[in-house]
């Protein structure tokens, strides 16, 4: 009896250990990686430049001080809009919207998703099937249609929005979650776990938690990068982040008008998007080609 | 076959009851109706009139009921007239939704014809500089807003080529030239995601299936490299392709919506949010139900399709 408890525990402590060592062998391996770095360096920079916006931007983003619809100089590196605002200040400022909306949204949908994903996966039978009957309905939507139809009708607002792309991209949690739990549940520590007389909770937390750690990172990183693209449109759309607050959406909806007159309105706040999304989607491309194992071997 | 698809389509039935209740459920409970709208707009109306009205639209029946007799309608083939404009919604819809399927059938065609070659030679050139380049292009190319290449569009035709897109569409029966002068570029600026994605399936895929063990028989006996790469890797190596197409033809909808309002089309995208900034209950939830049906029809036709490429799953 002994014997087996002993071997038991530990089977249990080896894949703690293994996990321990995979950690930093990961670290490593993704600052080999030259997209996942830049992915990491330009992401950073913009967590970097939104926390500190106030000390980078030269004006306030809300100050109607200057000569309207100015061409990029010295005196203002993008230009003014339409309402004699500094443009550069603006953007700076706008990637505070766009990071804040992006990764509550990504919350949202990983606590809600991963918490539905868990109990799936984890308890299986009729509970799982009812839930991923759920999250197939959900997903038989065009998932930005969806964040539009819910951001519109909640009534345009940051806080809606942050909901309406949570709410989207949910099930894609919850059924990401659930197939890395049902993978997880067949291993034998987690056998060995109910053997000793482990408890849901303890099992859940200590054994299935850490092991669908890794491709939820991966998830999360590229869920981010749409998260933002969304924002973005829903801006554009008018049903985000209301004006004068300055994103990035709403700054290029503007632009439209004047982009004749001046090219550049047009032209910074889509390069803003383009260069944080790309910044996640290589950071998420290269933690794929490190943290996914069926990639590792190849 | 036909039994399966028979059978597919059966369990198709709950997935729309469900997504119609759900559509439902989420525009009658979230505050604010087409009445606070045009109590809003006009200040004439008076409490009584307002009940009334909410009478003559059916808003003052328990929600269950409502429900039931919009499904009713529903299924005879009848979404009701618009709240708004009193226009039936079948002919608003009827008007919008071949602009928007003619968007996105243009940009998948266009997206494939470049980024499967582009794939195909990223991993037959794999770890090369050129495999590199296609890669960071591929996220490059996943990571530009769609509504903002529109936006770069317009600013270009109109600024160096003088052009800028006519107001009123064009059907493609009517005069082809000129629907698609019109239809080109807004489904460009759709399909350059849906190109990253299949570039970067393509170059996946393959990379798997020339491991496999029958492209080294083919190697093996002899034959040329260019018919091994074609009739045996590329062939297989699609059929995971077709099926992400067919997945991302719902996203597809979604940056379409955008677009179109870039380029005054009135699709289903433009329609649909017009409808959502008048509380138009009837054409949203219609427009809705329809886009989703679409949707739900062609994961269910990729489905078919992989059936017959790929005939291990045909008993499935």
């Amino acid at each position: 009896m002994t014997d087996i408890n002993l071997s038991d525990a530990s089977t249990l402590e080896s894949g703690r250990v293994a996990r321990q060592q995979r950690k930093w062998q990961s670290l490593r391996a993704l600052l080999r990686n030259p997209i996942g770095v830049i992915g990491l360096i330009i992401v950073v920079a913009t967590v970097f430049i939104a926390v500190f916006a106030p000390a980078i931007a030269p004006y306030s983003p809300s100050a109607i001080a200057f000569q309207r619809l100015q061409p990029p100089s010295m005196d203002h590196l993008m230009g003014t809009d339409e309402q004699g605002r500094d443009t550069f200040s603006r953007i700076v400022y706008g990637s505070r919207v766009s990071l804040q909306v992006g990764i509550i949204a990504v919350l949202i949908a990983l606590v809600v998703g991963g918490f539905l994903g868990v109990i799936a996966g984890y308890f299986g039978g009729r509970l799982d099937s009812f839930l991923m009957r759920v999250v197939d309905i959900l997903f038989a939507f065009p998932g930005l249609v969806l964040a539009i139809v819910i951001a519109g009708l909640l009534g345009p607002s940051r806080r809606n929005a942050m909901i309406a792309i949570g709410v989207v991209f949910a099930p894609a949690f919850a059924r990401v979650v659930r197939g890395t739990v049902l993978s997880v549940m067949s291993e034998p520590y987690i056998e060995a776990g109910k053997v000793v007389g482990s408890g849901n909770m303890r099992l859940i937390r200590l054994h299935v938690l850490p092991n669908i750690f890794a491709p939820l990172i991966v998830l999360v990183t590229v869920y981010l990068s749409s998260a933002i693209l969304s924002e973005a449109g829903l801006s554009f759309l008018g049903l985000g982040t209301q004006p004068p607050e300055p994103t990035w959406g709403g700054m290029l909806n503007v632009a439209r008008t004047y982009m004749e007159i001046l090219p550049s309105m047009a032209i910074f706040p889509g390069l803003a998007i383009a260069i944080l999304v790309l910044g996640f989607n290589f950071l998420g491309d290269g933690l794929r080609d490190v943290l996914d194992p069926r990639l590792r071997e190849r | 076959m036909g039994k399966y698809i028979l059978r597919r389509l059966v369990m198709l039935i709950p997935t729309l009851l469900g997504m119609s209740i759900l559509i439902f459920g989420m525009l009658r409970l979230l505050p604010g109706d087409i009445l606070d709208i045009i109590a809003g707009t006009d200040a004439q109306v008076n409490e009584e009139q307002m009940e009334k009205l909410r009478e003559a639209m059916g808003l003052a029946d328990p929600i269950p009921v409502q429900y039931v007799k919009w499904m009713g309608n529903m299924l005879t083939g009848d979404p009701g007239n618009s709240m708004r404009s009193g226009e039936p919604v079948a002919e608003l819809l009827a008007r919008a939704l071949p602009i928007t399927l003619e968007l996105a059938i243009l940009s998948v065609l266009i997206s494939t014809i470049i980024a499967v070659p582009l794939g195909v030679i990223s991993a037959v050139k794999r770890d090369t500089p050129l495999d590199f380049a296609s890669r960071v292009g591929g996220l490059i190319g996943l990571s530009l807003p769609s509504f903002w290449i529109a936006t770069l569009m317009l600013l270009f035709t109109s600024k160096y080529f003088n052009w800028t897109p006519s107001l009123k569409y064009v059907p493609i029966y009517e005069n082809p030239i000129a629907n698609l002068k019109q239809m080109i570029l807004p489904a460009i600026a759709i399909g350059i995601q849906l190109m990253a994605i299949i570039m970067r399936m393509t170059r996946t895929t393959m990379l798997e299936v020339m491991g496999q063990d029958y492209v080294r028989t083919a190697r093996a006996k002899g034959l040329q490299d260019r018919l091994v790469l074609y009739r045996h890797a590329l062939k297989n190596a699609l059929i995971p392709v077709i099926t992400v197409i067919g997945f991302q033809l719902g996203a597809l909808m979604g940056s379409s919506a955008i677009v179109e309002v870039i380029f005054g089309l009135n699709g289903m995208g433009n329609t649909l949010l017009q409808g959502i900034f008048n509380r138009d209950y009837t054409l949203v939830q219609a427009a809705t139900l329809y886009l989703a049906i679409v949707f739900v029809l062609i994961n269910l036709a990729v489905d078919v399709l992989y059936g017959f490429l790929d005939p291990r799953i045909k008993q499935g």
